[in-house]
């Protein structure tokens, strides 16, 4: 018999096996597309509608213009309370997010030119927090420059820098551009993880792996044979995660489609092979599918670049996020979809890939040496 | 009764027992939930630290002289290349080598000298937005202090204060939500197990033939998970007061009577789904299937208010998203019993439909 021949009966043997338990079709084929529905939709940095709890101790008109921008921005929803306690009592609660106090003096000051305004935000949630200042602020320094074009331009004729910001590659800073494309590593990694992870242990468990044994099969073909099938799942995955993308979020994909794909394909034969790698090396489904998740979603959520961005982490962290795979093609994910084709990058990180599944692979293949002991 | 207690008390012991007597899952159990939280502590942070950028300074004058010194002061930005034309810009962002660059027009200098307005160009890569707009808004800050020290202040100054993380970290907001969520992960995904896994070997049966009452099985398959749980997010809790050195505001008390509370609810839907699987790989497949919604729809990277509508009222069946509730505002707001009464209600709901559920599929789904 040759290699070919073995082969092509395990993996008819391996699908058929894949197919009968509908769960894992269902899950294998369902969870992308339930996956990058739901946060595609739910993940979102983008503050609206912020509930900003306004407190006018000074009720003069020149106050009230002064505010008036609040209500005109679509970011931030301000409600209105009598004193300072009240908003206090709401921001306790729960009920607010921030507290705007315009002071008592604060159209005497104004005159005299060193008015102040006192924005109490709730800190816990400090991107957010950090958002809604910056919005409060611009909403305040609207009508002071409307003011201030009306009374003749700048008063103080010392001329300012302005900044004139470009965002590229994400003109509108949309937070939805950047964490589609990450969705589809993470979508690729799970896929891997949780199809692969329990196949050997499994077999360990109940002992059919020794009967494999027996027969003239080779250690290296039992991977591959394992390995196919859910490999074509993999990409049909990836072919839902993709359509969704261009069709449903409207994200640009500015790099070519053949590198996406071919890369997405290495880094799917890199998360199979290290679900199959954790299998073979537990022997045990308990374990196998505590490090399954262990391995997988967390690191690949946290660590890799998705939404935390690795320029800010501490050194050994960064070290710990390059030995995922994860992490390598994530970037790369993220600069094919929005900036363009990169040549030395795909090839940088293909070469890594391509890397990572020849290791894994020569790993599983030890850990299914034909040894009992 | 006693009997009836005594029973449910061994059962518990057994279960205890064939969850830590081999060593592989007793490292798999506790060792994650200490290594987890310290990376993920120095990992998930939205703060900037270094932020390289690049320069194209064509006015060669003080201004743009002084104002790169104000940015290299803050110890963030970092001049990683000064570039001689702005045609190099592209390059150099594309490569993800600076994460902006700015850009000082030949007439810099002369238009802020003459007294007019002088444009500032920052390009930023925005292929992290978050992180952009954070850059963004700090180099805004600088060039505001800066045309302030030379006269143009504003007429009104905004005097901000943070309550409950005075200098608004996003540690502290990641961090007490992980006590939730990384204990989640592995006590809903063991619970998933426990049954599933008798199922499969066949010892499930015999356990029904007992004269323990499905109840008593419950509880004793309930209790271990809780417990193991509840070991974990000590740990984790324990990680981020002494080691990050995040201060606690609110009642220990209150803290576990809310994490009891939620792992009890999150170990009800392990439960139920290994009731409801037949081997331990559909087992695994459920969870994963129920675990990954649960996280990153409860509040932990993004908030549940910034979801469209329909999602935030789904999430009322998440007791991730009312632990992480809890959790957050006792631990940095100090809230009081009042202040989260109501996360308690989905939490006790959800515990209550799915611990019976499960008891009951223990019968009822025999294949």
């Amino acid at each position: 018999m040759s290699f070919a021949t073995r082969f092509v009966a395990l993996t008819r043997k391996e699908t058929r096996q894949m197919v009968r338990d509908r769960s894992n079709l269902l899950v294998g084929l369902l969870l992308p597309i339930v996956l990058i529905v739901l946060y595609g939709y739910g993940l979102s940095f983008d503050v609206k509608d912020a509930r900003v709890t306004v407190v006018l101790e000074d009720a003069s008109p020149t106050a009230r213009s002064a505010i008036a921008g609040l209500e005109g921005s679509p970011y931030l929803a301000p409600v209105f309370v009598g004193t300072r306690s009240d908003a206090e009592r709401a921001m306790r609660a729960g009920r607010t997010d921030a507290i705007l106090i315009v002071p008592e003096d604060y159209s005497r000051r104004l005159a005299s030119g060193n008015a102040s305004m006192e924005l109490l935000l709730n800190g816990v949630d400090a991107t957010t927090a950090a958002t809604i200042e910056g919005y409060v602020s611009g909403a305040i320094a609207i009508p002071l420059q409307r003011d201030a074009d009306r009374g003749g331009g700048a008063t103080s004729g010392t001329g300012s820098v302005v900044v004139d910001q470009r965002m590229w590659f994400n003109e509108a800073g949309e937070s939805t551009w950047y964490l589609v494309p990450g969705l589809i590593v993470l979508v690729m990694t799970l896929i891997g993880a949780f199809l692969t992870s329990l196949l050997v242990a499994r077999e360990w468990e109940r002992g059919t792996l020794e009967s494999l044994f027996v027969t003239p099969v080779r250690p290296l073909e039992i991977v591959l044979a394992k390995l196919t099938p859910y490999l074509v799942v993999g990409a049909i995955d990836l072919a839902v995660c993709l359509a969704m993308a261009k069709w449903l979020f409207h994200v640009p994909m500015r790099g070519s489609l053949a590198v996406v794909v071919a890369a997405s394909l290495l880094y799917l034969i890199v998360s199979l092979s290290l679900g199959l790698l954790i299998s073979a090396t537990t022997r045990n489904q308990f374990t196998a599918s505590q490090l399954a998740m262990l391995t997988s979603f967390m690191p690949a959520m946290m660590l890799s670049g998705f939404v935390f961005d690795l320029r800010n982490v501490p050194e050994v962290i960064q070290v710990v996020s390059n030995v995922l795979p994860a992490t390598h093609f994530m970037s790369l994910i993220k600069t094919l979809f929005l900036t363009g084709d990169n040549a030395p990058a795909a090839v940088r990180t293909c070469s890594i890939l391509a890397l990572f599944a020849v290791v894994l692979v020569a790993l599983c293949r030890r850990a299914l040496k034909k040894r009992l002991d | 009764m006693i009997a009836y207690l005594w029973q449910i008390l061994v059962l518990c012991r057994k279960e205890l027992l064939a969850i830590l007597k081999d060593p592989s899952s007793r490292a798999i159990l506790f060792a994650p939930a200490l290594v987890q939280s310290l990376l993920f502590g120095y990992g998930a942070t939205f703060d900037l630290t270094n932020v390289p950028y690049a320069v194209v300074d064509e006015s060669g004058g003080a201004a743009s002289t002084e104002l790169l010194a104000r940015l290299d002061g803050t110890g963030v930005f970092k001049r990683a290349v000064t570039l001689t034309s702005t045609t190099q810009i592209g390059p150099a962002i594309d490569s993800g080598d600076v994460l902006l660059a700015l850009s000082f027009p030949s007439d810099f200098e002369t238009r802020l000298a003459s007294g007019s307005d002088a444009p500032l160009q920052v390009v930023l890569d925005g292929r992290n937005s978050t992180t952009a707009g954070a850059a963004a808004a700090y180099v805004g800050s600088i060039i505001a202090s800066y045309n302030e020290s030379r006269g143009a202040a504003s007429p009104i100054t905004i005097e901000r204060r943070a309550w409950f993380n005075p200098n608004l970290e996003s540690r502290w907001n990641v961090m007490p939500a992980l006590i939730a969520t990384l204990s989640m992960l592995q006590t809903l995904l063991l619970a998933a197990l426990s049954v599933a896994r008798e199922r499969e070997q066949g010892t499930f049966d015999q356990l029904l033939v007992t004269p323990l009452e499905p109840f008593q099985i419950l509880v004793g398959k309930a209790v271990p998970a809780v417990v193991i749980g509840l070991i974990q997010s000590t740990i984790i809790f324990a990680v981020i007061r002494f080691w990050f050195r995040i201060p606690m505001q609110g009642s220990i008390a209150l803290l576990y009577f809310g994490l009891l509370t939620f792992t009890g609810a999150a170990v009800g839907l392990g439960l139920s789904i290994s009731a409801l699987s037949l081997n331990m790989q559909q087992a695994m497949l459920y969870s994963f299937m129920t675990i990954m919604p649960l996280t990153l729809l409860s509040g932990l990277l993004t908030p549940v208010r910034n979801m469209p509508k329909v999602l935030q009222i789904v999430t009322y069946a998440n007791p991730l998203r009312f632990g992480i509730d809890i959790v957050r505002r006792v631990y940095l707001e100090g809230a009081g019993f009042n202040d989260v009464a109501f996360d308690f209600v989905p939490l006790l709901a959800i515990a209550t439909v799915s611990l019976p559920l499960a008891a009951w599929l223990f019968r009822n789904r025999l294949a």
